[in-house]
């Protein structure tokens, strides 16, 4: 579905991306994980196409995407930070993403009745914490049933319940068939959902294997712990 | 497009700041016609409003606008849109507004008390140099990564085109006292936006006779139908340009 | 028999004038036979019609009356009228159709050394030359309206026009359309008093090597290049008006070469320059308005003892402009509305000098393609900076005794 091959990015002097290539097909859940300044970021980035590689290419469903930026009708990204017009209330930026997206006949809508974020509808955006901040980037992320789910550190500051709640939402979205990449501190929290790891350092893809692979070669059944393995051994 | 246009007008008419600059537009040009004696006075304390004033908070108020709405284009970028189409109606919107304040707090005033050519002749150049300086301060924004750097950019070309090109001209006058000027002038003042508006607005004031030879020459040039359009035309490059090149900077701009 | 004629005419001519009528049932057909009949001292009536007289002469002191203006045409071959003898008058004639020539300068009426001339009431239209005096002496010219359609200064003469003549006076006449709206030179004694000169493509007064010369109460208004005054003393110019003298190099009033002078009680208005002074001497300029110029005063380095004492000095853009340091002038006491100043001890003067001429000024004066900088950020800012720190501008061109408010003329 996504295929990066040979992606490499520069800022500055900072190799973000060294000539990373990856796939990722349907019904995976890939975990991207990586000490700070491993490229995540720069890598999820370039999928949506909000940095442009200085050489190398990605293509989904066959398409570069760089003249084809229809693409992303197709992907529900939820960013690290999620900021939106200080202006705006809930209600607002929420009818306003429906009204710009009207590529999108139905609305998942399942996230905001979970989160339980109507009686907050008039509420600005800059009187939000960074909690209910990132509940609303993770409902506008769910909101127009894409294919394919890009999360950038999904579960942080979120509390506990609501994280349950996300994780759960992200399960049901998987049966359905659907990409989910996820990038975490976390680990822990993603022990129930990846079917995959893409391991990065320093711009470079270290390895991407199937979990079942990761814990025969390491003998760990925890992520954590077998990533902290990776880590030591390398 | 439209969509987007309009998330960023009703965004920024509720700006605070906006408020006030309409606010203190209309005080102000109220304030100018009825103190002055004459209407013609009045329409000369306004060209310096418009020469000024109206290129300084448009230039700012964009660049400042833009970064704030760092994360908002983020959004949008995200979404299925195309980059152009996001950066083009983020112009429109501030454009747009921007003009209607000009409008609203001083261009309806002016054509009040001086329903004239002239009127006409400031108010049309006044919100042709709104929109210009906000596709200059499109084209800083997006040069410069850094907030603190974009705005002091910003307030340096401002500086520069209201006050070190004119400084430059008069450099160059002097060096070149000794050969006939005037025609290479009119040259030159094609390249500031705010010059030639100030030089189509005091020619329909009729005070070219004022400025001997250097006017004739010029009223020969931008008195014309022709060099009318010339000057329309290349006040409408000046938004043409700034904007396409801020375009193709923001294509390949990594957010 | 020839003495006997002899007293016979003096007899007549001392006891009484003849009367000579011309018209269709009258027994004159012609003017010029009328006049060739008439003797010194007879009027001839010449009655409402149109009238192609060539060039009509007139030889003998007589009177030459129009009843509602009959119209003397000259076919635009010949001058209307030409006065050739002492103590004529023409009075209530329109005359058209003067002849055009680059050799001779064809008038409408044109006076040939000449005392005593009376040119009143007379509509001239179209002509050449309107009125022409050549060494005329204590001549009278007034309530005329002239009228034409110059196009060039080549191809067309002046309204008034007097050459080497003396104590002429000119009054109440309308000019307009001409190349000059009166033209005096070497003209003495004389004054022009309550004329109106618009519309006329180069002066509305010319004036040249005349001295002793008053002009009073005119009204100047909209000439090509407005008043030119050259090369003259002992000029009086007093309640005139000045007025959109407007255009690349149109002046209120030109001084060139003058020396003891008045210009006094005149009222400048919407002129490019309202005076622009070149060599001029000894002049005093004083109880003036200056509204809304370009320039109220241009006086140029060459300019000596001038005197600027209570003008008022309103909307001007620039109020003094010059080319040097200006100490040989004096100003005193003026009303400038620019002035910003203040008066502590409330005697109606300003307690600080005013300093009329600004840094941009004197930039442009000197090199003038700097005037496309006209009010710029940059030249505004230059005078704000020079008014707080005098560096270029002379520093004793300044009125001492600003007022505080203006003088109500």
């Amino acid at each position: 579905m996504i295929i990066a091959t040979n992606v490499t990015k520069k800022f500055g002097r900072l190799k973000a991306l060294d000539n990373v290539s990856v796939t990722c097909n349907k019904g995976e859940c890939i975990a991207l994980v990586g000490p700070n300044g491993s490229g995540k970021t720069t890598l999820i980035k370039s999928i949506l196409g909000m940095v442009v590689p200085d050489s190398g290419f990605i293509t989904f469903n066959g398409n570069n995407i760089l003249h084809h930026w229809k693409y992303r009708a197709q992907i529900g990204y939820m960013p690290q930070i999620g900021r939106y017009p200080d202006n705006m209330t809930i209600g607002q930026v929420l009818d306003m993403m429906k009204d710009i997206r009207q590529d999108s006949p139905t609305f998942d809508e399942d996230l905001i009745h979970t989160f339980d974020l109507q009686p907050l509808y008039k509420k600005r955006m800059r009187t939000l914490s960074g909690g209910t901040r990132q509940k609303v980037s993770a409902c506008i992320s769910f909101l127009f049933n894409p294919d394919v789910l890009i999360l950038d550190e999904p579960t942080a500051g979120l509390d506990p319940v609501a994280s349950e709640q996300l994780k759960e939402k992200i399960i049901l979205e998987k049966k359905k068939g659907k990409l989910v990449m996820i990038t975490s501190h976390v680990l822990s929290d993603l022990d129930e959902l990846v079917t995959q790891v893409i391991y990065m350092q320093d711009g470079v893809l270290r390895f991407h294997k199937p979990i079942e692979e990761i814990r025969t070669d390491t003998g760990e059944q925890k992520l954590a712990r077998a990533i902290a393995h990776y880590m030591q051994h390398s | 497009m439209q969509k987007i246009i309009k998330y960023v007008i009703t965004d920024i008419l509720r700006n605070k700041i906006m408020l006030a600059y309409t606010a203190f537009l209309l005080i102000l040009s109220f304030s100018i016609f009825s103190l002055e004696d004459s209407p013609s006075k009045g329409l000369l304390s306004m060209l310096n409003i418009v020469l000024i004033i109206v290129p300084l908070m448009s230039i700012i108020f964009s660049t400042i606008y833009i970064y704030n709405s760092a994360e908002f284009i983020e959004l949008l970028v995200s979404q299925p849109l195309r980059r152009k189409t996001i950066w083009l109606s983020l112009f429109a919107g501030l454009a747009g507004s921007l003009s209607i304040a000009f409008l609203a707090g001083a261009g309806i005033v002016v054509l009040i008390y001086e329903p004239s050519i002239t009127g006409l002749m400031i108010t049309v150049t006044g919100v042709f140099l709104s929109v210009i300086f906000s596709a200059i301060a499109m084209l800083a924004a997006v040069t410069t990564r850094d907030k603190a750097k974009g705005i002091g950019t910003a307030i340096l070309l401002w500086l520069y085109f209201s006050l070190l090109f004119d400084g430059l001209v008069l450099f160059l006058l002097f060096q070149f006292s000794d050969y006939p000027m005037e025609k290479p002038m009119i040259l030159v003042s094609l390249f500031n936006p705010i010059d030639l508006s100030r030089i189509l607005i005091l020619l329909k004031m009729d005070i070219s006779a004022m400025m001997g030879y250097t006017g004739a020459i010029f009223k020969d040039f931008f008195g014309t139908g022709t060099g009318i359009l010339i000057s329309f035309i290349v006040l409408l490059l000046w938004i043409v340009l700034p904007v396409g090149l801020s375009v193709r900077k923001f294509n390949n701009k990594d957010l | 028999m020839k003495i006997l004629t002899l007293i016979f005419c003096c007899c007549y001519l001392g006891s009484f004038a003849r009367i000579l009528k011309v018209g269709r049932q009258q027994p004159y057909a012609s003017v010029t036979a009328a006049v060739a009949a008439a003797d010194n001292g007879d009027t001839v009536i010449v009655e409402k019609g149109v009238y192609f007289e060539k060039n009509l002469v007139i030889g003998k002191s007589i009177v030459l009356k129009g009843i509602d203006h009959p119209v003397l045409d000259a076919e635009k071959k010949y001058e209307n009228i030409s006065v050739r003898s002492n103590g004529v008058t023409i009075d209530g004639f329109l005359l058209q159709h003067t002849g055009v020539s680059s050799i001779v300068d064809f008038a409408a009426i044109k006076i040939y050394n000449s005392r005593n001339v009376t040119v009143i009431n007379n509509i001239i239209n179209d002509a050449f030359f309107g009125i022409y005096s050549q060494y005329g002496i204590h001549c009278l010219i007034k309530n005329n309206t002239l009228s034409a359609k110059a196009k060039n200064e080549q191809e067309s003469g002046n309204g008034i026009h007097c050459w080497k003549s003396d104590s002429m006076q000119i009054i109440a006449n309308t000019i307009s359309g001409h190349r000059d709206g009166i033209y005096f030179e070497f003209v003495t004694h004389s004054v022009i008093w309550r004329n109106n000169s618009f519309h006329n493509i180069r002066y509305g007064l010319h004036f040249m090597f005349s001295n002793e010369d008053a002009y009073i109460s005119n009204i100047f208004e909209n000439n090509g290049a407005g008043v030119a005054v050259m090369f003259s003393k002992g000029v009086k110019m007093f309640n005139n008006y000045f007025k959109e003298n407007w255009g690349d190099a149109a002046y209120g009033i030109l001084l060139k070469e003058i020396n003891d002078s008045y210009i006094e009680n005149n009222h400048f208005e919407k002129n490019t320059s309202a005076i622009y002074a070149e060599g001029a001497n000894r002049i005093l300029m004083k109880k003036n308005v200056f509204k809304n110029n370009g320039w109220a005063v241009k006086i140029q380095a060459s300019c000596s003892e001038v005197t600027l004492e209570e003008n008022n000095f309103l909307e001007n853009t620039f109020d003094i402009g010059t080319n040097g340091s200006l100490v040989l002038n004096r100003f005193n006491k003026n009303y400038w509305d620019k002035y910003e100043g203040y008066d502590l001890n409330k005697d109606g003067e300003g307690d600080i000098p005013y300093r009329p001429v600004s840094l941009y000024s004197m930039i442009a004066e000197k090199n003038p393609p700097v005037m496309i900088l006209f009010r710029s950020f940059i030249t505004s800012l230059m005078d704000k900076t020079e008014k707080v720190i005098p560096s270029l501008t002379p520093e004793n061109l300044k009125d001492d005794h600003p007022l505080m408010k203006p003088l109500p003329l």
